[in-house]
C-alpha cells in the first residue's frame, strides 16, 4: 500500500521490543496487548515508541481552520490500510465527506459509519460508545471543544478493548488547554514542489502531488528529538494507487524552501532518504539498546 | 349554535343545536366557551389510549365514546362492575361526566350507556340475556341508526325500541333498507358484530401491574428489566427476535407515556435491548405515578435474518448494538452511511442514508466513481466567491473566500459537468440551458491548500461570471 522508507532497524529490535513490553505494564494494565496500527511511512514509524499509532489510545490530530482537508486528508491515508480491520465510525457535526473522494484516498465508504451530532455532549458520547466496542479500526470525532476531562475518558475507553481513538481538532479551539491524548499531530497543506528544481512553474501546469507537513508536538513513551518536538516530516501522496512516502524530515518548522522530492517508488519499493538526520533523532531507548 | 350545555343549562331548557341568540334569550347571563372538537377529540383519544390498561381492544366512538371489548379481560380486574366503576370514576377524577354499560354485544351496551335512565356518573352492568328486556323502554335512537331513519320509525309511530320486537321484518325493509332489522338483530345478539379486528392475544406482549404506583426512574428501570426478560424469554422460544419495542406506561391520572426503540437487526437479549430502552426511561414523565407497565414487541423478524450491509463480515455482530445505541440516541436518521448515487452533478453522486433504512441493507448496487480527482468534503450547498480570473476560459489568479484571499499557485482544470436537464433548475438558476454548465478548476493556493472551484454557466462577454468554492481536497 504505502512505500516503507526504512532507515534503519536491525538486531537491536528484540531487545527494544521486550524493553517496551515493560514500560507498557508499567502504564497501566489497560494498554497491554492493545497492538499497535503503523502509519506505513517509516520514518515516522520509526519515531513513535511502539512502531505506530498505538492502539487502545486517543490520539489528536491538529489541523488549520482554512486548511478543511488536510488534515482529514491524511487521517484518511492512515486508515486506508487500517479499514480492512472493521468499520469506522465518524462522529462530527456536519457530515461533508464526500464518498468518491475517500475512495479515491483509500477508504472504502462503505465501511464508513457516520454519526452526526449536534451537541459536542453527543459526540463525545457516540465516541465513547464506539471506542468501547470491539471489531471498529478506528473511531474518529470532531468535536468543538475537548479538555481534559473529555479527553481522559475517551482515552480510558479506548484502553478498555483497545479502540483506536482519533481527535481532530482546529488550532484555534487546541490552543486551550492540555489532553489526555496519547499523540498529538499537527497537520497542514504544504506547497507541490516543481517537477525539475529550478525551472519557472507555469501557473497552469497543473497540480502536482500533494503535500503535507506533519509533525508530532506530542507522544507520550518518547523522548524529544529537540526544542520543536519529537519530528517534522513533509510527506508526500502518491498517486491513485494510495502510495505515499516521507519525502524528507525538516530540521525545523520553517520549511519554506522546500527541496526537491523524488518521485515516490512504486508499491514495496524500499527507498532511503537522507540517513544522516535519522541518527540524530534517535531516543535514548535506542542507544540504550 | 351551542354544540354542548352543562347540567344546568340543560334544565333551564338549552340543548345542543339551539342557536346562539335562543340561548341568551331565555338565560341571559349565559357563560359562552368556545367549542374546541379537535381539543375534545384528542383528550377522547387520550383517554381511550389509557383505556388500553383495561383492555388491548378500545376504540373511540363517535365525538364522545369509547368502546372497550373486555370479553375475557376478567382474569386481569375483580369483575365488570368493578372495572365499569373504576373507569367512572377515574373520567369523573378528569372532569368528565361518564355512563358505562357492560353487556353481551355492543349495541345494546351502546343503547343503556346512552339512552337508559342513569343517574350521572354511574354504571350498568347487563345479565346474559336481559338485553332484550333493558332495552325495550329505549328510544329508537339507541339502534344506531342514520337520524333520518329514526325520525321515520318516530313518524310511524315506532318510538322505543321495544315496539319494534312484534315487527314483520318483511315491511320494514323496502321502507328503511335493512339497517334497522340489522341493528336490532346486532343489538339483541342475534347476529355477531365485531367492533375490533379479533385477533388471538399478541403474545409478544407482557405487562405488568404496580401494586404501588411508581415515579422513580430507578423503579421504572426495575419494572423494565423484569418485563424485558419476560419478554426475551418468549422471544427466544419462538427463535424470533425483535426489531421495534415499546413500552406503556400507564399513569394514574390516565395519561399514557410510551417510548420505542429500534434495532439494526433482531435481537432477544434483554441485556442489549433493555440498555437501549433504560437510555430513553428519562423521556418518560410519570407525573403522580406509574400504575401499570406494558412491553411490546411491535415488529419481530426470525433472528439473524439481515445483516447490515457494512462490508465487515464477522464484525458486523459486533457492531450492531454500536449502531442500535447511535440511532436510540442520535435518532435513527443521524447514523448515516453513504450510498453512490448515479448522478453526474457532484452533490448528487452520493447520499447518506440511515444505516437502518432496509431500503439500502447490503452492499450499493454500483461503485464509487474513481475516474476523476474528487475532493473528500463537499460543501453541500457551493459557497459563492469573488475570483480575479482572465477570459475566458483560464482558471483564476486569485479568490476571496469567506473574506480570506487566497492566490492560486496552480491549477488544474477545466472538468466541464453539465447538470442534468431532466432536474430541475436550481434557486437562482434559470433553466438548463448553458447556465446548467460548470467548469471545475482543481487549484492550489501559495500554502498548498486545495480547493475545488467551478465557473457557472459559458463565458459571456456581457455578464460577470459566477464562481463558487465546492470541495476540498487535501
Amino acid at each position: 500500500m504505502a512505500t516503507l522508507v526504512q532507515l534503519g532497524g536491525g538486531k537491536k529490535d528484540a531487545a527494544l521490543a521486550a524493553l517496551r513490553a515493560t514500560l507498557r505494564r508499567l502504564e497501566g494494565p489497560g494498554r497491554v496487548a492493545a497492538g499497535v496500527a503503523p502509519t506505513g511511512l517509516g520514518p515516522i514509524d520509526d519515531v513513535l515508541p511502539e512502531g505506530g499509532l498505538a492502539r487502545g489510545a486517543l490520539h489528536e490530530i491538529v489541523g488549520e481552520a482554512a486548511d478543511r482537508a488536510a488534515a482529514s486528508g491524511f487521517v484518511l491515508r492512515l486508515l486506508a490500510g487500517l479499514a480492512a480491520q472493521g468499520p469506522v465510525l465518524w462522529c462530527l457535526a456536519d457530515p461533508d465527506l464526500y464518498g468518491p473522494g475517500l475512495q479515491r484516498l483509500g477508504l472504502a465508504p462503505d465501511r464508513l459509519i457516520l454519526a452526526r451530532t449536534r451537541r459536542d455532549a453527543d459526540l463525545l458520547w457516540a465516541m465513547e460508545e464506539g471506542l468501547k466496542t470491539p471489531g471498529l479500526a478506528a473511531v474518529l470525532g470532531e468535536p468543538h471543544g475537548l479538555d481534559l476531562t473529555a479527553s481522559r475518558r475517551l482515552q480510558l475507553a479506548a484502553e478498555s478493548v483497545g479502540g483506536l481513538g482519533l481527535v481532530l481538532r482546529q488550532a484555534e479551539a487546541a490552543k486551550a488547554g492540555a489532553t489526555a491524548a496519547v499523540t498529538r499531530w499537527r497537520v497542514a497543506s504544504a506547497p507541490s514542489a516543481v517537477a525539475v528544481p529550478g525551472a519557472p512553474v507555469p501557473r497552469d501546469f497543473g497540480l502536482m502531488r500533494g503535500r503535507w507537513r506533519v509533525s508530532l508536538e506530542r507522544c507520550r513513551g518518547a523522548a524529544p528529538a529537540g526544542e520543536h518536538g519529537y519530528g517534522h516530516w513533509l510527506v508526500e501522496e502518491g498517486d491513485a494507487a494510495g502510495i505515499v512516502a516521507v519525502a524528507q524530515e525538516l530540521g525545523d518548522r520553517s520549511g519554506a524552501s522546500a527541496p526537491p522530492v523524488r518521485p515516490a517508488g512504486p508499491v514495496g519499493q524500499v527507498e532511503p532518504i537522507r540517513r544522516a538526520v535519522r541518527d540524530r533523532r534517535d531516543t535514548p531507548i535506542r542507544q540504550a539498546g | 349554535m351551542l354544540a354542548a350545555v352543562d347540567p344546568a343549562a340543560a334544565l333551564a331548557g338549552l340543548a345542543p343545536g339551539m342557536s346562539l341568540a335562543d340561548a341568551r334569550a331565555r338565560l341571559p347571563d349565559l357563560r359562552l366557551v368556545d367549542a374546541d372538537p379537535a381539543g375534545d377529540a384528542q383528550a377522547l383519544a387520550g383517554f381511550a389510549d389509557w383505556c388500553g390498561r383495561f383492555s388491548p381492544w378500545t376504540s373511540v366512538d363517535g365525538a364522545d365514546g369509547i368502546w372497550l371489548d373486555v370479553t375475557g379481560c376478567v382474569p386481569l380486574v375483580p369483575s365488570e362492575e368493578a372495572l365499569a366503576r373504576e373507569l367512572v370514576e377515574r373520567a369523573a377524577r378528569l372532569g368528565f361526566a361518564a355512563r358505562a354499560a357492560v353487556a353481551d354485544t355492543p349495541g345494546a351496551a351502546w343503547a343503556v350507556a346512552r339512552y337508559a335512565e342513569l343517574p350521572a356518573s354511574s354504571v350498568r352492568i347487563l345479565a346474559a340475556g336481559e338485553a332484550r328486556a333493558a332495552l325495550a323502554p329505549l328510544p329508537v335512537a339507541g339502534l344506531r341508526l342514520a337520524a333520518e331513519i329514526t325520525q321515520d320509525l318516530k313518524r310511524l309511530g315506532l318510538k322505543r325500541i321495544g315496539d319494534l320486537y312484534g315487527m314483520a321484518r318483511a315491511p320494514l325493509a323496502p321502507r328503511f333498507g335493512e339497517a334497522v332489522a340489522r341493528r336490532l338483530d346486532q343489538a339483541l345478539g342475534l347476529i355477531e358484530e365485531p367492533i375490533s379486528p379479533r385477533q388471538p392475544i399478541e403474545p409478544r406482549m407482557v405487562r405488568r401491574i404496580l401494586a404501588e404506583p411508581i415515579s422513580t426512574p430507578e423503579a421504572i428501570e426495575h419494572g423494565l428489566t423484569q418485563l424485558m426478560a419476560l419478554l426475551c424469554r418468549r422471544l427466544e422460544e419462538e427463535g424470533l427476535g425483535a426489531r421495534r419495542l415499546e413500552l406503556a406506561c400507564f399513569r394514574v391520572d390516565a395519561q399514557v407515556e410510551r417510548i420505542a426503540i429500534g434495532t439494526s437487526r433482531p435481537s432477544h437479549e434483554p441485556g442489549h435491548l433493555g440498555r437501549l430502552m433504560t437510555e430513553k426511561i428519562g423521556e418518560i414523565a410519570p407525573g403522580f405515578g406509574i400504575e401499570l407497565m406494558q412491553l411490546r414487541a411491535l415488529a419481530v423478524e426470525p433472528l439473524a435474518a439481515r445483516q447490515l450491509g457494512l462490508d465487515a463480515g464477522q464484525a458486523d455482530g459486533a457492531v450492531a448494538p454500536l449502531v442500535d445505541r447511535l440511532a436510540n440516541r442520535l435518532g435513527a436518521r443521524n447514523v448515516l452511511r453513504l450510498m453512490p448515487e448515479n448522478s453526474h452533478l457532484p452533490e448528487r453522486a452520493q447520499r447518506a442514508v440511515s444505516v437502518l433504512d432496509e431500503r439500502h441493507g447490503g452492499k450499493p448496487k454500483q461503485d464509487w466513481p474513481v475516474a476523476r480527482p474528487r475532493p473528500i468534503r463537499l460543501l453541500t450547498y457551493p459557497d459563492p466567491i469573488e475570483v480575479m480570473a482572465p477570459v475566458p476560459d483560464d482558471p483564476p489568479l486569485m479568490f476571496r473566500w469567506r473574506r480570506v484571499p487566497h492566490r492560486v499557485r496552480r491549477a488544474e482544470g477545466p472538468e466541464r459537468i453539465a447538470l442534468e436537464w431532466w432536474r430541475e433548475p436550481e434557486n437562482g438558476q434559470s433553466g438548463a440551458g448553458t447556465d446548467g454548465i460548470r467548469d471545475y478548476y482543481r487549484v492550489e493556493d501559495e500554502a498548498g491548500r486545495r480547493f475545488w472551484l467551478y465557473r457557472r454557466g459559458l463565458y459571456r462577454p456581457e455578464t460577470v461570471p459566477a464562481w463558487f468554492l465546492h470541495g476540498f481536497f487535501p
